[in-house]
């Protein structure tokens, strides 16, 4: 085996939504995960508020690049790489984080690797399980993306399986939790709640699942307005809402869609790795029945821990040091913040390159970036 | 003294070295939309323009606006890791300032820049150097009888003749005045403030009343 001072060491940094991550990684290896969250501030608002979150991405940066290095116990001068999210996310959010990288590559003189948010989603895994089996599937689930991806090669081939239609599954807990009134984020007090519930109590509908249903696509507005009814029916004939048997019963049904549309996904693509990644695949539930119906069907399931699935800036260094690893072009330095990434790209390499993908579709996107302005 | 000056809190995205004289070197670009893909390059462009490195660099200066939020943020960002990386202080002066001793007046006079929603970024002067007002964000009507007779500088009094009949040139921040201004300063031995930025607006945001009832009346 070859010496690990050999692989890649890469650190990256993480701004799409409302956590400033720092993570620094030597190849599959994990070596400093700092992230700063500014989820209190947004909690009043009962979701992210974009302007709120840039603000403290701007604050904490230095601060958080300082942390991953003590914590990795390395030199920034030894570092192969600068890897960042340049989309998709929020626009102004990212944008920090892409000038924080642009200008500590530079700096520094180390290549800068612009990445896909959600490809690092699913390469974080190599971080606890090792090296990504090719290919694997991965269903990704958080409060801004739901989406059943299929990957041959983590730096070059990402293929949209599905996705969901309406809301994302993070989304769906954080409304549930409102209409409950249990606060923001909902994910993780409605899987508390629901640990004590019965989901069997009530047969809430489980969308997108009729035979004429796209296989692989999710909806989670219809299950939303269903649950909400509910609650506001017993509210209305004056009876007490029973929030653990609600919590329960929510949560069951989208646990339920997300597997049964995941594990079919592996069976008729035959694909026998399952990767979960996104904040919801912190839910217990998802976990525990995404383990039974894998292991019925003879898929191997890999979910990283809970602080590998939320959003960090150590899954970026992962695809960035896979990068590296594979010889993949470097960003420009012109590169941009792009909100509306697609996800079949899983790196923004420079023009140059002779290995860039089609040149047509790259500036197909310059024009569909500059029509934001970026100035206010 | 070697200073790497910078400002992206209005349209212009303007790069300058200077070296405790004169600015040797200097970029300026007007384009509203795309601070964060023109910095990095025009940063590049400038040290190459002086045959330097970024590492020869003492320390970087850094417009902190006001100015419109998304574009401010792509200067102060980078410049705040620029001093991580190479070690050296990072200064922020006013981007007012900035236009204010590009103005080059010796009497009293306005600064004004966009603040977009028909609002205008502004400060008074008594001359270049001295500004008399904190920076403010108000409607160009609001603040007219303040300013009334004074001449004016920058786009924001360009914009709004009404309120600035003797709005005048430079319409736009250099980061060569911003450079000069603040080898200025150091040399006399003032401390910079640390490069915050001068939102002068809360986010928009709003906290929810309550969930919208989804049963139908
Ligand atoms: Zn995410």
């Amino acid at each position: 085996m070859a010496d690990s001072r050999d692989e890649p060491l890469v650190l990256g940094i993480e701004t799409s939504c409302d956590e400033t991550g720092v993570g620094v990684v030597r190849g599959t290896t994990l070596l400093a995960d700092a992230v700063a969250s500014s989820v209190d501030e947004h909690a009043r608002f009962g979701g992210v508020v974009p302007e709120v979150a840039s603000r403290a991405h701007l604050e904490a940066m230095v601060p958080t690049i300082d942390r991953a290095l003590k914590e990795a116990g390395v030199s920034a001068r030894d570092l192969d790489g600068i890897a960042v999210t340049a989309g998709p996310g929020l626009a102004g959010a990212l944008l920090v984080g892409v000038s924080a990288a642009k200008a500590y590559a530079y700096a520094l003189g180390k290549p800068l690797y612009g990445v896909n948010h959600l490809a690092s989603h699913i390469c974080v895994d190599q971080l606890e399980h090792g090296p990504l089996p090719e290919p694997t599937m991965a269903l990704l689930v958080s409060g801004g993306h739901s989406s059943l991806l299929l990957s041959s090669d983590i730096t070059s081939d990402v293929r949209p399986m599905g996705a969901t239609i309406d809301d994302a599954a993070g989304e769906a807990f954080d409304k549930i939790a409102r209409v409950l009134n249990l606060g923001f984020p909902g994910g993780p007090v409605i899987d508390r709640y629901a640990r004590e519930g019965d989901p069997k109590a009530i047969a809430f509908p489980r969308g997108l699942t009729g035979p004429r249903d796209a296989a692989y696509d999710f909806s989670f507005s219809g299950l939303k307005t269903a649950v909400a009814r509910w609650i506001e029916a017993k509210r209305a004939a004056g009876e007490e809402v029973p929030v653990r048997d609600v919590s329960a019963s929510f949560q069951e049904a989208v646990v339920d869609v997300l597997t049964r549309k995941a594990v079919r996904a592996c069976k008729d693509e035959g694909v026998d790795h399952l990767m979960i990644g996104g904040g919801v695949a912190a839910n217990s539930r998802l976990r525990v029945l995404a383990q039974e119906r894998c292991e019925a069907a003879g898929i191997r399931l890999r979910v990283p821990r809970p602080k590998l699935c939320t959003d960090n800036g150590a899954m970026v260094a992962a695809l960035g040091a896979e990068m590296v690893a594979r010889g993949r072009a470097a960003s420009d330095w012109d590169l941009s913040a792009d909100s509306s990434l697609p996800v079949t790209e899983p790196h923004v390499p420079g023009r140059d390159h002779p290995h860039a993908p089609s040149h047509t579709h790259a500036h197909d996107h310059v024009h569909e970036v500059s029509k934001e302005n970026l100035y206010s | 003294m070697l200073l790497l000056a910078l400002d992206t809190a209005t349209p212009a995205v303007t790069v300058a070295l200077h070296d405790g004289t004169d600015v040797i070197a200097s970029s300026s670009q007007v384009d509203a939309r795309r601070h964060g893909e023109l910095l990095l390059p025009a940063v590049d462009r400038v040290l190459a323009e002086a045959g330097l490195r970024l590492d020869a660099v003492t320390g970087i200066v850094a417009g902190t606006g006001p100015g419109p939020y998304t574009g401010l943020r792509v200067g102060l960002m980078t410049a705040d890791t620029f001093g991580l990386a190479l070690g050296v202080p990072v200064h922020g002066v006013c981007t007012l300032d900035g236009l204010a001793y590009a103005a080059d007046l010796e009497d009293s006079f306005v600064v004004a820049t966009d603040a977009r929603r028909k609002e205008v970024y502004w400060a008074r002067y008594a001359d270049s150097r001295t500004r008399l007002t904190d920076p403010a964000v108000d409607r160009p009507a609001d603040i007219a009888e303040r300013v009334a007779g004074l001449p004016a500088v920058g786009a924001g009094a360009l914009l709004y003749p009404d309120t600035f009949p003797k709005a005048h040139e430079p319409e736009h921040v250099s980061a060569a005045a911003l450079a000069c201004l603040a080898a200025e300063k150091l040399a006399a031995g003032e401390d910079l403030p640390a490069p915050r930025p001068l939102y002068l607006r809360r986010p928009d945001a709003q906290v929810p009343k309550n969930y919208k009832v989804v049963t139908p009346k």
